[in-house]
């Protein structure tokens, strides 16, 4: 019943938004999502050291076709929707520095898409998920489309084009898998889409190899692995930011957890087919994208960029098919989280300010602004996966786990950690130390309301840093378990 | 067979109802018969198989979910139709009663145990259809539309009882089951080619009914230049009932010539998914648009006629009729609201509706969704159930091709929402006047439309 109360609570919280307006809109979007989090950090306390068939609920959704409402949590889904939980009301608090128009929509697609993003960490059933993947890209697309920059039209149609027919091909995928539960030419009501009939099921290693594709599609334009990155620079930076901290912060995440949820162990055989290849696209999405990232003007370009660099390195992980591996890409996708959100909402601020994003017109903000240099450098260092910080966990086992692989990849993937160092902090040192340019001499101070959207996310950096251990109990049998199954 | 009776006798006292002075009472009328009929029709699932006329006419529970769909969609519509009401407009009762006629022909032709009753059912129909077509007489483009739609449809009435005749020729029998006895009879495997070449004919002249490719090129001049009231009603209703009679002829019927006729279906299906999908990305006109999305749908109909499937196809037939039928009455009912008031049918006609009608972008938006089979929306489980039905033959090259013409349908589908949230405004644009009574419609139509991709469990198993 949990699972289902962190479900449906954010549609009814964003339908009752349309009743609200200005300041009422605001507690009300809050407040839900706070309750939420709440919620959602209680499941997590009681799911510790547990494996699966946590706060499961199944009812029948299309009887006639087999098809069940069936949700749960493991260490795995509960440690994302806590993710999600937890970014949605920092992103809420940070859309409320922000003019926008007609605010409570804005604020009720958040917490619409809410609902999509904890049904896919929770689903159970193979269309179920499809149906919640589906569900989180509306709202964003109109969050993005509706409050984006000039060239939003064209920029959301690409990203939703993309995004829906990578999916479309993981639909084709299911729907294949579906017809092979149950007996052979049978009634749809003996076929079954429970994800754990496709984990029993014995396909051929031929099946395997297409079946691995037409899946991996979806994930692949959702995270994005190169190359089917190319929508992803123009999106981040053409949208509000809400939309890019729920792209970036938790949208990403979508693909990562569905790789290691409902391909790994779905085509097995498929996997260890193509894993040389997908390795080898994530590493050159790690060095790619650093290395464009290092070359950009615009701060939340690079950003993107470095959000497309740090992605590969978690696909490059979880394809090296290690515990450790599998491991760190959990904790690094929520240190990426946080990182991700904290930088791009510290972008905003400065834009916000001084009307630029340009590198080159700022400059020389520390003096005014010790508390936004203080918060904007952790959260940068994070990202930089410096020791005692979130990023670094994540990146070290994650190398780790690659290296265990291939010794060459994991050198070559490793270049990700000093190619981050030298963009991060150049745009740093661009950005908040120098002299001062017109823009910047005015600038003020991060206000109490812009630090309570900071602070949470600075403590969390500390925290992963230095106690990964909270995080990595929830998981660790979850994973263990998805590995056996791989490599069954 | 009571729905039948009351429609045809409402739409003769509705004739003289036109004698009135003022024509405000016609529509709620109207509407109250409607939801009478769609009562009398849901009796009649507790009834289970009657036959009338000599078994002319069956109606079982195939028919009365039928019924139910396009009962359901004219009552939807309907009060679109308020322009008219408003404006006087001088042959209106001509119009409500052509409409109700135009019912009894869709009833018939779900009811139809009887080639000829087919034949006359799809007459009724298409005639009233024919007059609808050009009610905007003082307009070339309804003119145009009007005898194109009955030059056409006349021609393809003639192939159609051409290819019933000699079908009648070959096997003696106008009745279905008879028929399907006749052909599945291992004694007559040596058929005449008159049989054959008389299924061919049927077979293109309901194509032709149903507006599927490559008989399909009189559906956008006809469904642009028609009154969009109209076109909505001829792109749902007509459709709908086509496809059901089009399914009990080609099982009961047909059947045991499958080898026959499949081939000629299949690639009536693929060139009809080719030609509305890229013909409506084409487009610059909504309306016309709509069109080809509506020779599209009729692709995705085909594909559950191909899986030929006695439960998995009717369920999918059924489950889609309804899910496209709603979505598709919404998304004319929105641009018909638009189009009169701003006196354009373009893309960007519908700029920035958000911003003057939240309402009608929300519910535009849902209908495309729909249209496009998004989850969350009754269009997707309406392809899913589609979909499935073919995969479960074995139809898997048949599927992707028609997933990939739904990638191609998201371009087109999104492009009025795109409009209606992020162009903007045209010039000189006003808020555009809705009725309460509409805005509670849409609402209903928008419900309908969620509810039908996040509970299909309430109707998929129906049949």
């Amino acid at each position: 019943m949990l699972t289902v109360f962190l479900l449906l609570w954010p549609v009814a919280a964003a339908l009752l938004l349309h009743f609200f307006k200005g300041g009422a809109a605001r507690v009300v979007a809050l407040g839900a999502a706070l309750v939420e989090l709440a919620v959602a950090a209680f499941a997590a306390v009681v799911s510790r050291g547990n494996v699966s068939g946590q706060f499961d609920v199944n009812y029948q959704w299309v009887a006639s076709a087999g098809i069940n409402f069936h949700v749960g949590m493991d260490g795995l889904s509960v440690l994302l929707v806590l993710l999600t939980t937890f970014l949605v009301p920092v992103i809420l608090l940070a859309a409320f520095r922000r003019e926008y128009e007609n605010p409570s929509s804005l604020y009720a697609l958040v917490l619409f898409m809410q609902t999509g993003l904890v049904g896919v960490f929770v689903s159970l059933d193979a269309f179920l998920f499809y149906f919640f993947w589906e569900v989180a890209l509306i709202p964003i697309y109109f969050i993005a489309g509706v409050w984006g920059g000039e060239r939003r039209v064209q920029v959301t149609f690409k990203f939703f084009l993309y995004t829906i027919i990578g999916s479309l091909f993981m639909l084709a995928g299911f729907v294949y898998l579906y017809f092979q539960t149950g007996p052979a030419a049978s009634g749809l009501a003996q076929h079954t889409s429970e994800l754990s009939a496709f984990y029993n099921l014995n396909l051929s290693s031929s099946e395997q190899s297409w079946l691995f594709w037409l899946i991996f599609a979806a994930f692949a334009v959702k995270m994005p692995i190169f190359p089917f990155h190319t929508w992803q620079p123009d999106t981040y930076t053409e949208s509000p930011t809400v939309a890019t901290m729920l792209l970036s912060g938790i949208m990403l995440k979508m693909g990562v957890y569905g790789v290691m949820r409902w391909l790994l162990p779905v085509v097995p055989y498929g996997v260890s087919q193509w894993q040389p290849l997908v390795l080898i696209l994530s590493v050159i999405g790690i060095v790619y994208g650093a290395i464009i990232a290092i070359r950009q003007q615009d701060i939340k370009r690079l950003i993107a960029y470095s959000s497309f660099s740090h992605v590969g390195l978690m696909a490059a992980g979880i394809f090296s098919l290690t515990q450790t591996g599998m491991q760190g890409a959990v904790i690094q996708m929520l240190a990426h989280g946080v990182n991700v959100v904290g930088l791009f909402f510290a972008a905003d601020v400065i834009e916000r300010r001084t009307g630029t994003r340009n590198i080159a017109d700022l400059g020389g903000l520390t003096r005014r602004t010790p508390l936004l240099t203080v918060t904007f450098l952790v959260v940068l260092l994070g990202s930089a996966a410096l020791p005692l910080t979130s990023g670094f966990v994540g990146e070290f086992l994650l190398l780790a786990g690659v290296y265990e692989y291939n010794a060459w990849m994991g050198a070559v993937a490793g270049l990700t950690v000093i190619f981050a160092a030298v963009y991060l902090l150049r745009m740093f040192q661009r950005v908040m130390l120098g002299p001062d340019s017109s823009f910047t001499s005015t600038i003020t101070d991060l206000s109490g309301a812009e630090l309570a959207v900071m602070v949470p996310l600075v403590v969390l950096v500390f925290w992963i840093g230095l106690f990964p251990n909270t995080f990595l109990h929830i998981s660790e049998p979850a994973v263990m378990q998805l590995l056996n199954i791989v490599k069954r | 067979m009571t729905s039948l009776i009351i429609l045809s006798v409402f739409g003769i006292i509705n004739l003289f109802l036109g004698f009135l002075r003022s024509n405000k009472l016609l529509m709620p009328l109207a509407m109250l018969v409607l939801v009478i009929v769609f009562g009398a029709n849901a009796y009649d699932w507790s009834l289970g198989t009657q036959s009338f006329f000599s078994e002319m006419l069956v109606v079982d529970r195939y028919t009365v979910a039928f019924t139910g769909i396009v009962v359901l969609t004219t009552l939807l519509l309907l009060p679109f139709s308020e322009k008219y009401v408003r404006e006087g407009e001088a042959n209106l009762a001509e119009y409500y009663s052509l409409l109700l006629f135009a019912l009894v022909g869709a009833i018939m032709m779900v009811a139809y145990n009887n080639m000829l009753m087919l034949f006359i059912g799809i007459e009724i129909l298409s005639i009233s259809m024919y007059v609808v077509a050009g009610a905007d007489k003082r307009n070339a483009r309804s003119n145009e539309a009007a005898l194109k739609y009955f030059l056409m449809g006349a021609f393809a009435t003639g192939i159609l009882l051409f290819g019933v005749a000699l079908v009648y020729g070959a096997t003696g029998t106008f009745y279905l089951s008879q028929l399907g006895a006749a052909i599945a009879n291992p004694a007559n495997a040596e058929f005449t080619p008159m049989l054959y070449i008389g299924i061919l004919l049927i077979i293109i002249g309901i194509s032709f009914k149903v507006g599927a490719a490559p008989f399909h090129f009189w559906t956008p001049d006809v469904y642009e230049g028609s009154p969009t009231f109209f076109t909505a009603y001829m792109s749902t209703v007509v459709k709908t009932a086509g496809f059901a009679a089009f399914f009990k002829l080609l099982l009961v019927g047909f059947g045991g010539a499958q080898s026959f006729w499949m081939p000629t279906v299949l690639a009536i299906t693929i060139l009809t998914l080719l030609i509305g999908n890229l013909g409506a990305v084409a487009q610059t006109s909504v309306k016309r648009m709509l069109a080809y999305s509506s020779i599209s749908h009729a692709g995705y109909l085909f594909i559950a006629l191909v899986a030929f499937d006695q439960n998995l196809s009717a369920n999918g037939i059924f489950f889609y009729s309804l899910a496209y039928s709603v979505a598709t009455v919404s998304a004319f009912a929105v641009l018909k609201l638009v189009a009169d008031q701003r006196q354009r049918e373009d893309y960007d006609g519908l700029g920035g509706l958000y911003r003057t009608n939240p309402l009608l972008a929300g519910c535009l938006t849902i209908s495309m969704l729909s249209l496009a089979g998004i989850p969350l929306t009754g269009g997707f489980f309406g392809k899913f159930f589609v979909f499935s039905a073919a995969v479960s033959q074995g139809y898997i090259g048949l599927v992707v091709f028609a997933l990939v013409m739904s990638m191609v349908s998201i371009y087109y589908y999104l492009r009025p929402v795109i409009a209606a949230y992020l162009r903007p405004l045209p010039v000189n644009a006003q808020p555009v006047y809705v009725s309460s009574f509409q805005s509670v419609m849409l609402v209903v139509l928008a419900i309908l439309t969620v509810v039908l991709g996040v509970l299909p469990g309430l109707v998929s198993g129906l049949l």
